[in-house]
């Protein structure tokens, strides 16, 4: 580790405002430090997808700059966003494909990622074919498959049920002290947020502001039960507050 | 087809159920699932005693030429090879040139929607014109065709292109025009260029549309070849030739068995296009399976 703290992302003083009008996000400072995992809660409407969005470039802001380092970001997206004609390797070589590396060599990345998120012998399944919970494993196997330093993570285990939501942070939970990257995650659950992150930001409701950030110490790798540690429970309550607060 | 491939689940009443209360049920489900069976079977008995009734109670004997009872149609028509023989060959001509005819229609129909997915102004140049394509009545352009195509073959085709063109550019824009957004995010995610996006996106997501388009026009270009024939009589004859024939001379047994044969091979077309778009996308999109 280096004395000096690489960013990975910056946002500084970012202000968008919709055609339409609507100020979603006004004089967002936020930066994510190379190797961190920062997780944005905040009440619906309040652009934490509108940030993510800024994040990897698919829109840009009306104010302020947004840097992210690296040219390849992986984005996982709120549903898993398969394509339901390909086959689940197809789907997870797709980013690499289009990046044209050549055959071989994505074909074995891609079987190397689909054996990381536990879905090795699924390869000739169509989407269709799986469950919600393993498509979101496709679906971060897809991210993975470019190897990108940053990853963006958009609520992406919001439509699972209870059981293969917690099944899913702690399989993310390995990957990412296996992988090491840097990643901005959005999501509604703050046990979800402090679970993953080693910071977690709160935003307040539109127009979207950071008003709160709460350091995570607990080292990496996580085990499942720290949930139930009273040192977890005191910062999810911390988090739950400023997020009631903002929501004032 | 679907009628027949939904199979009747027959379940056997249980022996060992309590009879009075138990039985009943089971035997109305059996007895339904006959019916659901048969049904079609005792539709086309119907459509039979009614044809029978027409001929032999509605009609005097000799106005029966009007509606030639079944198996007289049978035994003058289909059973005689001399009259079968040049309506089967008249059918494959019709059916050459309708098949063409669909080839180019979808070609077109698929390029012509391609682009106008590109170019916006392109759509609002080019779509409400194709919309007129699909209004003005094939009838009324029939003459000008013939001037300027002749009056055989290429005129039967071009009257098939253009009743078949419309849905094919329709549902494959249709089809271009409603990919997920989240699916284009992730391509530009990848900097994919246009053709990849195209390519590997656009179309594959269209497919179940495109095969809707097919479908519909693979039964008008049928209805186009015939018409064709009709109009077009130089060269050897269609089936659409042979019906205007047949009315001619009377041959009601010819005319009728003609009219079943075109019928058949409209419906064994659109029966083709059911089965090659369940082999298409029948594994992942759900215009094609029961899921």
């Amino acid at each position: 580790m280096s004395v000096m703290v690489e960013t990975a992302l910056r946002f500084s003083g970012v202000d968008k405002r919709f055609p339409n009008g609507t100020l979603a996000l006004t004089g967002v400072d936020l930066s994510v430090a190379a190797g961190e995992f920062v997780s944005v809660v905040g009440p619906s409407g309040c652009g934490k997808s509108t940030l993510l969005r800024l994040a990897s470039g698919l829109d840009s802001p009306t104010a302020g700059t947004v840097h992210a380092r690296g040219d390849s970001v992986g984005f996982v997206f709120q549903d898993a966003t398969l394509l339901p004609w390909r086959s689940v390797l197809a789907n997870v070589e797709l980013p690499a494909e289009l990046a044209g590396t050549p055959k071989p060599e994505r074909r074995e990345r891609a079987r190397e990622v689909l054996e990381l998120v536990g879905l090795d012998g699924f390869e000739k399944q169509l989407p269709g074919q799986l469950s919600g919970g393993m498509r979101m494993r496709v679906s971060l196997a897809r991210a993975l498959v470019t190897r990108p330093s940053l990853f963006l993570f958009d609520e992406p285990f919001g439509a699972l049920d209870e059981i293969t939501r917690l099944r899913m942070q702690e399989e993310l939970q390995r990957i990412l002290s296996e992988q090491g990257f840097s990643a901005l995650f959005i999501t509604h659950s703050v046990p979800e947020a402090v679970y993953l992150s080693n910071r977690v930001v709160v935003m307040s409701a539109r127009p979207g502001r950071v008003t709160a950030s709460f350091d995570v110490p607990f080292p990496h790798p996580r085990p499942a039960d720290l949930r139930y540690e009273p040192a977890f429970a005191a910062i999810a309550g911390e988090v739950s507050a400023a997020l009631r607060g903002g929501a004032r | 087809m679907s009628a027949q491939t939904v199979g009747p689940t027959v379940s056997a009443p249980e022996a060992h159920d309590p009879p009075a209360i138990s039985t009943a049920p089971a035997a109305d489900r059996a007895r339904h699932g006959w019916v659901t069976s048969l049904a079609p079977l005792g539709s086309l008995l119907g459509a039979l005693g009614i044809w029978y009734v027409v001929s032999y109670v509605v009609l005097r004997p000799e106005r029966r030429f009007l509606v030639p009872p079944p198996h007289q149609v049978l035994s003058v028509s289909f059973l005689d090879w001399s009259h079968l023989e040049p309506m089967l060959s008249a059918l494959a001509l019709t059916a050459r040139v309708s098949l063409i005819g669909l080839l180019l229609a979808s070609t077109l129909g698929v390029l012509a929607a391609v682009l106008m997915s590109r170019a916006r102004l392109l759509e609002r140049a080019l779509y409400p014109y194709a919309v007129i394509l699909q209004t003005v009545p094939i009838l009324a352009i029939v003459p000008l065709i013939g001037l300027w195509f002749g009056f055989g073959y290429t005129s039967r085709t071009v009257v098939c292109v253009i009743i078949a063109l419309f849905p094919m550019i329709a549902n494959t824009l249709f089809g271009l025009q409603s990919v997920d957004r989240a699916h284009h995010d992730l391509f530009t995610l990848q900097k994919a260029s246009r053709w990849d996006r195209l390519r590997k996106l656009e179309l594959p997501a269209a497919l179940p549309a495109i095969f809707t388009g097919l479908r519909t026009s693979a039964g008008l270009s049928v209805i186009g070849a015939i018409v064709g024939d009709m109009f077009f009589k130089q060269g050897s004859p269609g089936i659409g030739t042979l019906l205007d024939v047949y009315r001619a001379r009377l041959q009601s047994e010819d005319l009728f068995a003609a009219i079943i044969l075109a019928s058949g091979f409209g419906v064994a077309v659109f029966a083709l296009f059911t089965f090659l778009n369940r082999l298409a996308v029948g594994s992942w999109h759900g215009s094609a399976t029961d899921r």
